[in-house]
């Protein structure tokens, strides 16, 4: 006899509900779901559900899939809103966290071509605008290889193992609200090849990636591209290098995002806690303006220290010593 | 069992914008019979700025906060997403990788400090999840919530990254999360299924980018709004600075009204648990709290 799922044992087979987005751009005004319920068994992964659909109920269901070993990047999916690769996801690992009701939907419901393909234009575009490869002067004869050390790959924090599913792209919300953000997976890749020893367009693609309004500096700092990406590239821990790349170079313009980044060390220097209301004013320069209304009700309800009464951290000569003697950036 | 005791790090924000979010979490602790220590000598976190410019400067800053615990020998415990993330991830760093902890115990040497690893750092909600428990907590409530929808909003930094929040909020899912909506449900309040729970309120762009957090905020605030909630509730001040200070801002980029309550979490627990809203300083709160 089989052995049912419950939620943390071992067993052969569960009966999910899957809720399917059906769209034809095409033919449909608006979109619809299907709900199939089918047995699941443990050893079955998302894309053998996506097939049983097709092959079984509807054989216009359609959905991308080439490798099938998560490495062309071609089935990504969300399931209840969580990222996957169709064909290394397993039905079992999502049972275990969202129970047997589960929504199929495409990465992004607004690019939708048919059902679960969409089109990724955007995300390709913004791929292309940072120099997504090696920019090297070759000598056509070399005497010798041009060798990367151990140590030196290691830099790259698997971020050249990223295999361009769109998992973080789609589930960022800085590209939700703001169609001219760079996104995780293109900035991801300006780190691998900014990190990389033989390249040389280092500065060229800081100039690109540090722009207010599509770069690093409008990243929301939210961690769901870390969460999503099914090939530990971590782009989160990439743009959060490039900022200081971006410092270090001596590539950093004096901007609102800048101004707010360097003022916690001189705010930490002087009272060891952050002075939020000079950050703003630092920060903003005139732009300060705009924030007067917030200030006034927030002053009314007790919510703005001045500065006399500005709190300070015991034993600050301390975090003065600290900062004088670890500091390691300049701006 | 013997008394809880914590140091509590509490960041800028209880000490400068959100002062009822200090307020509140004194009152409970002392409710609950939590004993705590303020670790006044702690600095600002870096919020995820500092670490942009600076990085092995933010370590050296969180390993020193972290070394006053450790010198209490009691468990860290954050108010703030964000102060969570960065002094967890400082911890991790340097637990995991020893010669960059001699390079950073080699500053603190230098102010007779040495960090070694022995705290626990947890966010507040799951210090009263896992080590009081929602179980005690539900014996003591005096004034369920049963009339109330409530919002719980998670924000970011408190459960991802999943493989380092795991660390201290043990089995949280950043996909399904449960602890505030289950101590909402303990409270003997409805706890509001809505989806953007666990997005992103835009906080860390407000100066660069105010229109993408506008739209972040007012997207997780029309969500819970219109799943009927009463008041959302976050473990987060700067959520909270976001979600309730700057509603009437939001309400214009989102051509749409998004008044609702917002209260940290202590408060409303504290409200539950039949403390006076004056000592949690509810009338701080930008948005007035109707519920009380
Ligand atoms: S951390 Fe930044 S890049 Fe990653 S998903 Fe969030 S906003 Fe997008
Ligand atoms: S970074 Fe990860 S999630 Fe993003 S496109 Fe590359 S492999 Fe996919
Ligand atoms: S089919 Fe290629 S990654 Fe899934």
């Amino acid at each position: 006899m089989l052995k049912e799922c419950s939620l943390n044992s071992v067993c052969d087979k569960m009966e999910i509900t899957f809720k399917v987005f059906r769209f034809n751009a095409e033919t449909d005004y608006l979109p619809y779901y299907q709900d199939f319920t089918l047995e699941v068994s443990e050893d079955e992964v998302v894309l053998d559900i996506l097939n049983r659909i097709k092959w079984d109920f509807d054989g216009s269901f359609s959905y991308r899939r080439s490798c099938r070993h998560g490495i062309c990047g071609s089935c990504a999916i969300k399931v209840n809103s969580k990222a996957v690769l169709a064909c290394k996801e397993r039905v079992i690992d999502l049972y275990k966290i969202f129970g047997s009701n589960m929504t199929i939907e495409p990465q992004s419901k607004s690019r939708v071509v048919k059902d679960m393909i969409i089109d990724k234009k955007d995300f390709w575009s913004k791929y292309d605008s940072v120099k997504p490869y090696l920019v090297s002067e070759i000598d056509e004869n070399p005497a010798t290889e041009h060798l990367v050390s151990p140590e030196q790959y290691e830099e790259l924090h698997e971020a050249d193992t990223c295999i361009q599913c769109g998992c973080c792209y789609y589930s960022c919300p800085a590209v939700e609200v703001n169609e001219n953000y760079t996104g995780p997976a293109a900035l991801a890749k300006a780190y691998r090849f900014n990190f990389d020893p033989r390249d040389d367009a280092k500065h060229e693609r800081l100039d690109i990636v540090n722009k207010l309004g599509s770069g690093i500096w409008d990243c929301v700092k939210c961690f769901e591209c870390a969460e999503a990406c099914p090939k530990g590239v971590d782009p989160i821990h990439k743009i959060t290098a490039l900022h200081t790349q971006t410092f270090k170079e001596g590539k950093a313009k004096s901007n609102v995002a800048t101004r707010h980044a360097v003022f916690f060390k001189t705010s930490i220097n002087q009272h060891g806690l952050l002075d939020e209301g000079l950050l703003v004013a630092y920060s903003e320069g005139l732009g300060v303006v705009k924030h007067i209304p917030e200030a006034i009700s927030m002053l009314k309800k007790g919510k703005i220290v001045m500065p006399w009464n500005m709190p300070k951290s015991k034993n600050l000569a301390e975090v003065k010593k600290l900062v004088k003697i670890s500091s390691t950036a300049k701006f | 069992m013997s008394k809880i005791k914590y140091a509590i790090y509490t960041g800028c924000t209880p000490r400068e914008s959100t002062p009822e979010l200090l307020m509140s979490t004194l009152a409970v602790c002392k409710k609950l019979d939590i004993e705590v220590v303020l670790l006044d000598e702690a600095t600002c976190c870096g919020a995820s700025h500092l670490q942009d410019f600076d990085e092995f400067l933010s370590l050296v800053l969180n390993a020193r906060n972290i070394c006053y615990a450790e010198r209490l020998g009691l468990d860290l415990i954050t108010l703030c997403n964000t102060c969570q993330l960065n002094t967890a991830f400082t911890k991790e760093r340097l637990d995991n990788d020893s010669e960059l902890k001699a390079k950073v115990n080699e500053k603190l040497a230098e102010v007779g400090l040495e960090y070694k690893g022995t705290s626990k750092v947890k966010h507040f909600v799951y210090a009263l999840k896992d080590d009081v428990g929602y179980d005690v907590i539900k014996e003591k409530v005096e004034k369920p919530l049963s009339q109330f929808n409530v919002a719980s909003f998670y924000g970011c930094h408190n459960i991802r990254p999943s493989k380092l929040q795991n660390i201290s909020n043990k089995t949280e899912n950043p996909y399904k999360p449960t602890s505030l909506d289950d101590l909402v449900v303990a409270l003997g309040g409805k706890a509001v299924e809505y989806q953007r729970k666990n997005s992103c309120c835009g906080f860390h762009v407000d100066l660069q980018a105010p229109e993408t957090a506008h739209k972040l905020t007012g997207n997780i605030l029309l969500d819970a709004i219109d799943n009927n909630a009463d008041c959302v509730i976050t473990p987060c001040p700067l959520c909270h600075l976001n979600m309730d200070v700057k509603q009437s801002h939001v309400s214009k980029t989102m051509g749409r009204d998004v008044s609702i309550p917002v209260l940290h979490m202590q408060q409303l627990l504290g409200l539950a648990l039949g403390i006076d809203p004056k000592e949690l300083g509810i009338d701080k709160n930008v948005t007035k709290v109707t519920m009380v």
